[in-house]
């Protein structure tokens, strides 16, 4: 036998919480197993059980929370049977976990230093000075700047991409066999994200390392993980190597997951996103036999409804499995996909228009010293000189990490704040110096918001029902009782909603049901602009697709304008008719969606795209990462805003001088030194060849 | 389409337990009861007795509401008996078969012992006064005033809180400047102070309990008001264009309300120790009717005694079961919202 005994394996493992109400099965019968130096990846909507899965295995669960079944074997030793000693020698030394939110695991008011070198002297018992020369190493292995400098700083003086790395950090000190990632970069910027993507998988690599990582993204996964398990509902649904199962997938779950995400063949109104309907079961309330049946498509009366599925290997393959009770037998052709209006309204006349826009929020400096040399202001520059216009029925996307200055320019626009100069006209009439008190209400109804997190939207103290008529009744002053109950009827019907929510409190629904009533809400004054503020970045994918493809459906009814603000890539390039992209308040690029997904590229929209996360094995990418951290909006660069972290910098011209702005094509506009010609010579980021080829 | 048509008709208790119902009954019971005190109902005084009839089934109803819609925690229950108890005793002790509370009958007569034929459960007061009526008479004005003066102290409190977090800017740090103030000063010599320059009543009772309240409430309003203003739902009626006021009472207002009832069961409890501590030191309400401080108060000389001891124990035990009542809600309301 020259098998080697696996890092860790999971062997029929279940995992109950106990509650009043009775034991709540979390986990079932989960199988899984990790060789060194493996990376498997664990992906699944949120409440599949995933970090369950996690905690178990580091044995973390609360006091309400216990494996009720099977093993956990780590080098071959059942760790449920281990004692407590034991386990403590093993955590954070042989095995390491690292958070969503890097904040969170480090201490506020411990340094870095001391953070690190704890770790090998409670696990090694080394020295202080020796412990302190490892951290120093390793600080450097995850490509910190001035090691010295962030031993000696505090957690909240480092930026969440620098935190995240010295999590990393503390986490690979003790040399760990067994590294668990828990959505380690949900919380940070695409960018940051590319940077530490590749930082997990080189440090890995080189100390040969395993890992298991947990993520909802299905294209992290692909460019991270060798092995992926599909999870659902507390059950592993589908399993396998990543090529076999990105290339074809045997679960209807897996397939569903896959059609709601927007890859790049995907278009509004040619090959909409299929969501998968309902919503996950509770664990309580999970139906007989197959737990995905009452959502699948496929689902067979007598066949899917009986005992327990249990995991089958897929024909031909030893290594992929999907737990179906129709493996191999379904028609993917059969799939109802819902009847769909495509055609796209016409788009129509300028709508918004925005003129040199600029935003400056002053700071006053209280201190002593200001005081003396008189520079008691300063300035954050949050919009700088921002120009684009949004047509009728047009989607105009917004594109940028955080701190670029998007949702300034949202607050601008809703008149919560005022221009600091420069214009923005709707339909023709100037209002970016008008506050919100002073514009009349048939203003005020034409141009409404749709915010980010649907669990913050809706006032947890009112019914959805009085939250919409109050809308209504704010836009049509003296309109009687029963024609604004209609029209929040008529709403709802709008968001595809049941009437009877109307009488509901948001703390009954879910977050996509919260999130139409959100998008109601603000349909209900019939508006001309809708700014939509990352309306589904919080959602799950499945019901980010039914989202994204209501709100596609009411613009075409409406022709509405929608300013879309995001800073995820792949939905823009689905829906956006064009696409504006910000860096530190200013618009670098803007263009069609299709000027902008191909050369010539501005650097950063460059690599921008280059560090979106595509869950598709045919899709070739070049592969840019960003230096250095995103500079300050009271002190910007001089120059190029850019130019701190352009991988394409000319020199001095770019810290000296401002871009000018090249206009490529008719409104595709891009501000940089570089020459046009030189810009198109560009490679495109994405390869797209095979994936053209299979398509057709 | 009619609303109605797809609502699935409610239960009585479902009615019952609404909003506007508890409020209404709230109303029902307070309103009487507070106009009976003001106008000088007393054990002399059968005048008014009339204006309680409503009051008397109210708060039997609100009582079995707040059982039902509380039965996950018993402690909540345990605590809102108690306070119940003392609020049904405060709207029915005129109609109670009760001896005069003001009328010497027999001195120094020890507890569940007869004479001149009739049978005291608690025994007399060194002036021969029934001590039971003495006490269920006495509750009256200390939960009238108590809660009165809380509830005003909160309305006012809760209102600066508001203005303070959701304004802020000049208006909190005024705000919050004069807070500090008043809260420097030691409560017991701001009441002290107040009622001796203002002199004895239920309204400055109500003034002192104001200004040493309203500074700690407006802070928690104030520090709830930070968190929740900037949540996306505010923002949504900012983009309305909600007038300031409406956003702080709808929209804000309704959900702070969780840490607010809490804290407010507690004070409640302070409140009465306060004005129970008031008329002991001879600063709050006067005799010669009962009250709790002051028969604490009249009886301190004698209770050295241990035979005469009861005459003090059992006013005593009184305040607390009426604080402990208070307490204990706050308790469980904290331990139900901790739960969701």
């Amino acid at each position: 036998m020259n098998e080697q005994t696996p890092v860790l394996e999971c062997r029929d493992l279940s995992i109950s919480y106990y509650v009043r109400a009775g034991e709540i099965p979390a986990v079932v019968d989960f199988n899984l197993k990790i060789m060194p130096g493996e990376s498997i990846g664990l992906v699944g909507e949120s409440g599949c059980g995933k970090s369950t899965v996690a905690l178990a295995i580091m044995q973390y669960m609360g006091s309400n929370g216990g494996i009720s079944g099977g093993q956990v074997l780590f080098h071959g030793k059942d760790m449920t049977t281990m004692s407590d000693e034991e386990l403590r020698e093993i955590r954070g030394s042989r095995i390491s976990m690292i958070y969503q939110e890097p904040m969170a695991s480090l201490n506020p008011a411990m340094k870095i230093g001391e953070q690190l070198c704890e770790v090998p002297i409670f696990h090694e018992s080394i020295s202080i000075e020796e412990a302190r020369e490892r951290s120093i190493k390793l600080i450097e292995q995850v490509k910190l700047p001035e090691p010295e400098r962030i031993m000696d700083s505090y957690p909240h003086q480092l930026s969440g991409g620098q935190q995240q790395r010295v999590v990393i950090a503390m986490a690979l000190l003790s040399k760990p066999e067994l590294l668990i990632l828990d959505e380690p970069t949900t919380a940070l910027d695409v960018t940051v994200e590319a940077g530490i993507v590749d930082l997990v998988k080189t440090l890995a690599k080189e100390m040969g390392t395993s890992m298991i990582f947990i993520s909802h993204n299905l294209g992290l996964i692909l460019e991270t993980c060798d092995r992926i398990t599909v999870m659902y509902s507390g059950q592993a649904v589908e399993r396998g190597t990543v090529n076999e199962v990105f290339n074809e997938m045997w679960h209807p779950y897996t397939r569903g997951l896959f059609n709601s995400i927007p890859l790049p063949g995907a278009d509004k109104n040619s090959r909409p996103l299929i969501p998968i309907r309902g919503q996950i079961p509770l664990p309580h309330l999970r139906p007989k036999g197959c737990y995905f049946g009452p959502r699948c498509d496929f689902f067979r009366e007598g066949v899917c409804d009986q005992a327990l599925v249990k995991m089958r290997y897929a024909p031909d393959s030893t290594s992929q499995e999907a737990r179906c009770e129709r493996l191999g037998d379904i028609n993917w052709d059969e799939q109802i996909v819902e009847d769909f209006s495509g055609d796209p309204a016409p788009i129509g006349d300028v709508v918004l228009e925005l003129k040199d826009l600029k935003k400056y929020y002053e700071i006053r400096d209280n201190s002593l010293k200001a005081l003396v040399t008189g520079k008691s202001k300063s300035y954050v520059k949050a919009n700088e000189s921002m120009s684009f216009t949004a047509k009728e029925a047009e989607t105009v996307a917004l594109v940028g990490e955080s701190g670029c200055g998007k949702s300034t320019l949202a607050k601008v626009l809703m008149g919560l704040e005022t221009a600091t100069s420069g214009e923005v006209l709707l339909n023709g009439e100037s209002i970016g110096s008008v506050d919100i008190h002073s514009r009349n209400a048939s203003l005020v109804s034409l141009l409404q918001m749709v915010f980010q997190n649907p669990f913050d939207t809706l006032n947890p103290s009112h019914t959805v029902g009085s939250q919409i008529s109050r809308v209504i009744r704010k836009f049509e002053p003296g309109i009687s009782e029963e024609d604004a109950n209609n029209r929040v009827l008529e709403l709802l019907d709008l968001v595809k909603l049941p009437r009877d929510f109307a009488n509901r409190r948001p703390r009954q629904l879910s977050g996509g049901q919260k999130q139409r009533v959100g998008i109601a809400r603000a349909f209900a004054g019939n508006p001309k602009v809708v700014v939509a503020d990352e309306p589904t970045s919080a959602l799950d994918v499945s019901v980010q697709a039914a989202v994204t493809g209501l709100l596609m459906d009411i613009q075409r009814e409406y022709k509405t304008t929608l300013v879309f603000i995001s800073h995820d890539l792949s939905i823009v390039r689905y829906l956006a008719d064009r696409i504006v992209v910000m860096y530190l308040g200013n618009i670098v690029e803007q263009g069609t969606t299709d000027e902008i997904f191909a050369p010539p590229y501005h650097p950063y929209t460059e690599a921008l795209l280059s560090a979106v996360p595509i869950a598709d094995t045919r899709v070739k990418k070049r592969r840019i990462v960003l230096e250095g951290e995103l500079p300050s909006a009271v002190n910007p660069p001089s120059g190029c805003p850019f130019q701190t972290r352009c991988p394409r910098k000319l020199g001095s011209i770019c810290e000296t001088e401002e871009p000018p702005i090249i206009e490529v094509s008719n409104g595709h506009q891009i501000a940089c030194h570089i020459a046009q010609e030189e810009l198109e010579k560009v490679e495109p980021v994405l390869d797209l060849t095979d994936y053209s080829e299979a398509v057709a | 389409m009619n609303i109605n048509n797809n609502v699935v008709e409610k239960t009585l208790m479902q009615k019952l337990t609404s909003l506007k119902v508890t409020f209404a009954l709230i109303f029902l019971m307070w309103v009487p009861l507070v106009a009976f005190v003001i106008l000088g109902g007393s054990p002399s005084n059968a005048d008014y007795n009339w204006l309680l009839y409503p009051a008397i089934p109210a708060a039997v109803l609100l009582y079995l509401i707040c059982m039902i819609s509380w039965r996950e925690s018993w402690i909540a229950m345990l605590g809102c008996t108690l306070v119940f108890f003392w609020l049904i005793v405060a709207v029915c002790v005129p109609f109670l078969p009760l001896i005069d509370p003001n009328k010497p009958i027999a001195p120094y007569v020890g507890i569940m012992s007869e004479k001149k034929d009739i049978f005291f459960w608690l025994g007399t007061d060194f002036k021969g006064r029934d001590m039971l009526s003495r006490v269920l008479w006495g509750c009256q004005r200390v939960i009238v005033w108590g809660v009165t003066a809380t509830l005003i102290a909160y309305i006012i409190g809760a209102i600066l809180g508001l203005l303070a977090g959701y304004v802020s800017g000049w208006m909190d740090e005024f705000i919050s400047f004069v807070c500090n103030i008043l809260l420097s000063f030691p409560i017991m010599v701001l009441f002290i102070l107040i009622l001796t320059f203002m002199g004895a009543s239920g309204f400055n009772i109500i003034v002192a309990v104001t200004f040493a309240s309203a500074p700690a409430i407006m802070r928690i309003v104030r520090g709830l008001t930070y968190d929740i203003k900037s949540r996306d739902y505010v923002f949504a009626a900012q983009t309305r264009g909600e007038s300031p006021w409406y956003i702080m009472v709808i929209e804000l207002l309704p959900n702070v309300r969780g840490p607010i009832i809490v804290d407010a069961c507690l004070r409640l409890g302070y409140t009465t120790v306060a004005i129970t501590t008031l008329t002991f030191l001879g600063l709050g309400l006067q005799p010669p009717d009962p009250d709790w401080g002051l028969m604490i108060k009249e009886a301190a000389p004698q209770a050295k005694l241990l035979k005469f001891a009861y005459m003090l124990v059992i006013p005593s035990i009184a305040v607390s079961t009426l604080i402990l009542g208070f307490n204990l809600m706050a308790d469980g309301l904290r331990e139900m919202s901790l739960r969701d």
